[in-house]
């Protein structure tokens, strides 16, 4: 059929030209926009976040009203609810990633590795509700309830990069290992793990960097505070991203500007930890 | 209304254990140090003494005078700290029922039927009061004459253009755009909302019946900004747009606000810290302190009729005494020390509903103590 | 669930194991299925949870919530036709422009750059997908809303303003507005997975098109697209999912107003703000649950998207799925 069509199209050799040059302007042209897109917003963040960057801005406490504040407490929260998530959300998320290598090759595993991978596309808003239903009403405003809420938006990722990347460890590694007589799980510990470890690691890397940006679960879990809460278990505390968000709405124009500011320590923050899973993956490729 | 169920509890129970397997002692840790974690706030934590930190949260409308308020109470020598969230007073009447804040903060009273939901007694503790001010962003108009019922019916969605007629009339002077009016109104629940179609209710009877009164309506027409600094932000990024906001929000960024006139024999006036205090003045206020003061729509000579109180909403007995003890002294502060910021932009509060304030805080307990140690 | 744990015991076989001395081995496989199934379970546990917390919402509104567009917290009366509308028309919106937009990046990449080309752009793609949502809503309404006003919206009001879709005034927050920044996030999903697609349409195919001596575009539309088209609307269906879930960035933008809109420079509000503007300062049983019901039809149109795009991806690529 397609050559049916190429002989119809050939009529003129010179218009076919012209069609693919304009189809491969095209998409120089629709590539550009996305490099466009992706530089104006960068660029505009830095230029807008970078006037307000200085020491007192990340000493002092954010402020949503009058002459703004700074982000202080604001990375505090963010540190914590990251650190919290990835020590949730890893080993729950390795051990998946195991089961779904090791034991995952039947219709069960075939259907939790379905669900991981919807489960990725659960809004993060969703996942939010459930928390609040879950923890909130019992515990109250708390950090760790956050954290728990990122844990679960990382889960799938790293559950998918881990079972991918032991299932690339070549099997004569394993073989060896049983061979000596080592029992599965000493040699999915002690040989496969420390050989996927980089490619685990790229995983974590983005799964956190995607957790970092993470806002609507935090809006009904965190709640935000101006003052400095170092306490994950109790009370409401500000993060990073909560911050942008609260003072993105704000007509104080100091406050305005402590947005942008904040955007730019998210975004360097993000796309730090992008370019370093990605170095990791190359050097493991290389 | 949300109960803890068995299962509930049984699903915290497995999220905990999955948590406690994944990652060892680490957070139990962590879970076992609170006290380190008051940074700050801890100078004379010791038993029963105020807690370091409290937390409120709720009406937007007094928000940036809390802000200060509480910033320069947590560096005075009581060391509490009191964070208050301005997530509007849908949201504070809700989290105070709820129990997950210590006070609520409001400016729209409690219903009769919310009331019911608590268990204990609420106290409406009322702090400032304040005009609501319909903002807009117009070039070159810096002075604004709407009639009550322009307004209404520009809220109505029945008023489309700046250059209507109805507009015109009252602003001989004014170089009206032939523009689209851009109404803003809040998406969330809120006391200023309240406030604001109280009013509305009082002028309108197409109002009354079509939308009526609450925190939260059902709007004709317009885009919903979030909390009083959402509606303010939207009326400024947007030409051709009108709001209603608390006066500091107005003043403070230099957002012009029209004048009104609470009917048609009236002079039109602005809202300003006198001539809220003018209608506060001619409300009469209940032993409970519940009072809406723009549905009056007081028409006494230089009286701003679209003015409302606000209030902390606070439990008369509380399950711990230290954020009990807290909570007392903040509130104290608010209504006595902390009046001193409320000035240009809030009316301090004064008379039989300061010294009703007053009872209510001292009437506070906890553990079977008093909270209040004066 | 019976039938989960009959399975899991028969795989297990514990007690083989146990008498063959595996101690290790067997804690090691029983806390592997554990983990394994914990990922089953919370999803549904989330199901669970919004079923459950929805229930007053349910059995008030009925079936016809689904189309009552009454969201009227002074009389509780709840529905959610405006914001499934709002949540349909900003994501197929974003969809419909990101489309072309990821098939001519990943055309691009797979048949028109060098191989580090592709490697360089491609990355930087996929970091329009790093940058997180709370900062495009903030560039999309400080940045994005004045050019749009400034230079598009006029433009778009002189030559189809009479169409419905685009009459009255631009004011910057609007769906037209949320749909347009929608588009750039979902621009690297639409694109990256279309471009693992392309990359597993088997060589023969192209090579034997341009040995009939066709045009790089001729080859491309012809053996290459239709040969991938199934995981190209997998990757759409994955984009759409993606912008129908959609939070923050849209809650900045949209303008939050709770009704039905007939042109897209008005305001509207999705499932997603309308949950992550309110739901604090839901202030009634009814309310709340309202909006857990919400959550959960939220869900179930996310939910249904993934899979089917899942299958569709899954029938015509073995790559890598991001």
């Amino acid at each position: 059929m397609a050559s049916n069509q190429l002989t119809k199209a050939s009529g003129g050799f010179q218009r076919r030209k012209v069609v693919d040059r304009v189809m491969t302007g095209i998409a120089y042209a629709f590539t550009a926009f996305a490099l466009v897109a992706l530089v104006w917003v960068i660029a505009y963040v830095m230029s807008r976040g970078i006037q307000v960057w200085s020491l007192s801005f990340f000493t002092e406490t954010t402020a949503l009203f009058g002459d703004g504040g700074g982000i202080y407490n604001a990375m505090i929260g963010t540190a914590w609810i990251v650190l919290l998530a990835v020590l949730i959300g890893v080993p729950v998320g390795v051990m998946a990633g195991i089961y779904l290598a090791d034991f995952g090759d039947n219709r069960l595993g075939d259907f939790i590795r379905f669900t991981a991978d919807t489960m990725a596309g659960i809004p993060s808003i969703v996942v939010g509700l459930f928390i609040y239903a879950l923890l909130i009403l019992i515990m109250g405003w708390n950090a760790f309830a956050g954290a728990c809420a990122l844990a679960i938006l990382m889960l799938p990722v790293i559950a998918r990069t881990t079972e991918g990347i032991i299932r690339l460890v070549p099997g004569e590694i394993r073989e060896a290992s049983l061979a000596l007589g080592l029992p599965q799980w000493k040699t999915m510990f002690r040989v496969v793990l420390p050989t996927a470890a980089a490619g685990i690691i790229t995983g974590v890397f983005l799964a956190v960097a995607r957790a970092a940006g993470e806002t609507a679960p935090l809006i009904f879990t965190m709640l935000g505070s101006n003052f400095t809460n170092t306490n994950p278990l109790e009370g409401a505390m500000s993060a990073v991203s909560l911050y942008v968000y609260q003072a993105s709405s704000s007509p104080y124009e100091a406050v305005q500007n402590a947005a942008w500011g904040a955007a730019l320590v998210l975004l360097i923050f993000v796309l730090t930890l992008n370019f370093i899973a990605r170095a990791i993956a190359l050097r493991q490729k290389a | 209304m949300r109960r803890m169920t068995l299962w509930r509890a049984l699903l915290a129970g497995l999220v905990m254990a999955l948590v406690l397997a994944g990652c060892g002692g680490d957070v139990a840790e962590e879970g076992g140090t609170p006290d380190e974690a008051d940074d700050g706030g801890s100078e004379n934590g010791g038993d029963g003494e105020a807690a370091g930190s409290i937390t409120g949260a709720g009406a937007t409308f007094p928000a940036p005078l809390y802000n200060e308020m509480f910033s320069t109470f947590a560096e005075e020598e009581q060391g509490i700290q009191v964070n208050y969230q301005s997530v509007g007073s849908g949201s504070g009447i809700e989290q105070y029922i709820n129990n997950t804040v210590e006070f609520g903060g409001t400016d729209a009273p409690m219903t009769d039927e919310e009331l019911e939901e608590v268990d204990v007694e609420t106290l409406h503790v009322a702090t400032v009061g304040g005009p609501v001010v319909p903002t807009y962003n117009l070039e070159g108009v810096d002075e604004l004459n709407l009639t009550h019922e322009v307004v209404a019916d520009i809220f109505l969605g029945n008023i489309t253009e700046w250059s209507d007629e109805a507009i015109a009339e009252t602003n001989p002077d004014a170089d009206l755009p032939d523009e689209q009016i851009q109404v803003v109104h809040r998406s969330d629940g809120s006391g200023t909302t309240f406030i604001w179609v109280e009013w509305l209710s009082a002028v309108s009877e197409e109002w009354a019946d079509s939308v009526g009164s609450g925190t939260d309506v059902s709007w004709p027409t317009g885009s919903g900004g979030d909390g009083n600094e959402g509606v303010a932000a939207q009326v400024q990024q947007t030409p051709g747009a009108i709001g209603y906001n608390e006066l500091s929000y107005a003043e403070e960024n230099d957002i012009p606000h029209a004048f009104l006139a609470p009917d048609a024999d009236s002079e039109f006036v602005q809202g300003s810290l006198e001539s809220a205090e003018t209608a506060i003045e001619a409300a009469e206020v209940p032993e409970d302190l519940r009072v809406s003061v723009s549905a009056l729509n007081v028409t006494d000579d230089g009286a701003y009729p679209v003015t409302g109180l606000t209030w902390l909403l606070i439990r008369q007995e509380m399950d711990d005494l230290a954020a009990c003890r807290a909570t007392a002294e903040a509130a104290w502060y608010a209504t006595h020390d902390g009046q001193e910021f409320a000035p240009p932009n809030y009316v301090p509060i004064g008379g039989q509903t300061l010294e009703t304030s007053e009872e209510f805080i001292q009437s506070m307990e906890a553990e079977g103590e008093a909270c209040y140690e004066g | 669930m019976f039938s989960i744990l009959s399975a899991l015991a028969q795989r297990i076989d514990l007690l083989k194991q146990v008498r063959r001395g595996n101690t290790g081995d067997v804690i090691y496989k029983v806390l592997a299925y554990l983990f394994g199934l914990a990922l089953l379970g919370i999803v549904v546990a989330i199901i669970w949870e919004l079923w459950v917390q929805s229930a007053f919402a349910r059995q008030e509104f009925g079936i016809s919530f689904l189309w009552s567009t009454s969201f009227d917290p002074v009389q509780a009366q709840f529905g959610a036709l405006q914001f499934i509308q709002g949540t349909l028309v900003t994501a197929v919106v974003a969809v419909s422009l990101a489309a072309p937009l990821g098939i001519g990046i990943a055309a691009f990449l797979v048949e028109i750059a060098p191989r580090r080309v592709n490697a360089v752009v491609g990355f930087l793609v996929e970091m329009l997908a790093a940058i997180p949502s709370v900062v495009y809503g903030l560039w999309g309404i400080f940045v994005l809303a004045p050019f749009l006003r400034d230079y598009v919206a006029p433009w778009l009001t002189a030559t189809l303003g009479w169409t419905p879709m685009f009459s009255g005034s631009f004011s910057g927050y609007s769906v037209f507005t949320a749909s347009l920044v929608l588009t750039i996030m979902i621009l690297p999903t639409a694109a990256a997975i279309t471009r693992n697609v392309l990359q597993a349409v088997p060589k023969e195919q192209r090579e034997g098109m341009l040995a009939l001596g066709a045009t790089r575009w001729e080859m491309f539309s012809q053996a290459v697209l239709p040969y991938a088209k199934g995981g190209v609307i997998g990757a759409m269906a994955l984009a759409l999912g993606r912008a129908a879930g959609e939070t923050m960035a849209v809650t900045i933008i949209i303008g939050n107003a709770r009704r039905i809109f007939t042109s897209m420079f008005e305001q509207g509000a999705t499932i997603a703000s309308v949950i992550a503007g309110n739901f604090t300062d839901a202030d009634s049983g009814a309310y709340v649950s309202s909006l857990f019901l919400l959550g959960l039809i939220l869900f179930a149109m996310t939910f249904t998207i993934n899979v089917l795009a899942r299958l569709l991806i899954k029938a015509t690529s073995s790559g890598p799925t991001g």
